[in-house]
């Protein structure tokens, strides 16, 4: 049976994952694309802490599920409006490469 | 048994997740961040989550996927041409990401309360959605309405943001 480790394990390595996404690729949208996997790894973990401590009445912690629910929302939100905002970029300067992106460069 | 599809899951999630970062290809990057989320649905139904599985089938998979593809095919945009591979960048990465990692290794490995099985559940097949829903209108009614206002926002937002011209 995987362990309560086995699951905090996989998610950090989806984590770094994402966080090297962020970190290492220059185009806008795989940096979006590590963000969201970032989100998922606290998921993943909020679950997993949510399945392996029961309550009281020996049923899961329903908190840290709806607590992901609300984590899926605002996530939604947030590539709708970062889309949007890569569109309107893509408009004005014709990129999405980081570098290219410049102007507000000290 | 359950052990084998844990491993089977993670690791179709973790390799995927590894294509959406090295894959030079925007759209090789969405598919391969879709099968990601499909895994990761998957592990969610070890942990006896189904309503989170199905939710992020649905959103994830789904809307958000679509989303992504949409943009990429929107800007027409290509394999990303091979520029000068700046050092530092990837030496920083590399330090912060590796960190990350043997730092979690470490703490998660050192701690034997972590180290337990899943304990059996009261009701085995309890009726997942009727908690998480009884739940989210009882407890978190006030958070649940705010997060709506929080959707129309972000809906108002982007038309805002998609204009050709502010007024």
């Amino acid at each position: 049976m995987p362990t309560l480790a086995h699951y905090l394990i996989v998610s950090g390595l989806l984590f770094a994952l994402g966080m090297a996404g962020v970190l290492l690729r220059r185009n806008l949208l795989i940096i979006f694309m590590g963000l969201e996997l970032m989100l998922n790894a606290a998921n993943l973990s909020l679950v997993a802490f949510s399945r392996f401590n029961l309550g009281p009445d020996g049923m899961p912690n329903y908190n840290a599920q709806v607590f992901v629910f609300f984590i899926i929302t605002v996530a939604a939100a947030e590539v709708a409006v970062g889309l949007a905002i890569i569109v309107a970029l893509y408009r004005a300067k014709q990129t999405t490469h980081v570098d290219d992106l410049n102007t507000l460069k000290f | 048994m359950q052990l084998v599809l844990f491993w089977i899951f993670s690791l179709l999630m973790l390799l995927s997740a590894m294509g959406v970062v090295f894959f030079r290809n925007p759209v090789s990057s969405a598919m391969s961040l879709v099968l990601s989320f499909i895994a990761l649905a998957a592990v969610f139904v070890t942990l006896d989550a189904f309503f989170i599985a199905v939710v992020q089938v649905l959103v994830y998979a789904g809307a958000v996927m679509v989303l992504f593809l949409f943009i990429i095919m929107l800007l027409d945009l290509r394999e990303e041409k091979r520029r000068r591979v700046r050092l530092s960048a990837w030496l920083g990465g590399g330090l912060v990401v590796g960190g990350f990692i043997s730092a979690l290794l470490k703490v998660v490995l050192s701690l034997p309360a972590l180290l337990v099985t899943k304990p059996a559940m009261s009701h085995p097949l309890a009726n997942d959605i009727e908690q998480v829903g009884f739940n989210l209108f009882r407890n978190f009614n006030l958070p649940f309405q705010v997060i709506g206002v929080l959707l129309l926002v972000a809906t108002v937002g982007v038309v805002l943001l998609s204009k050709k011209e502010l007024k």
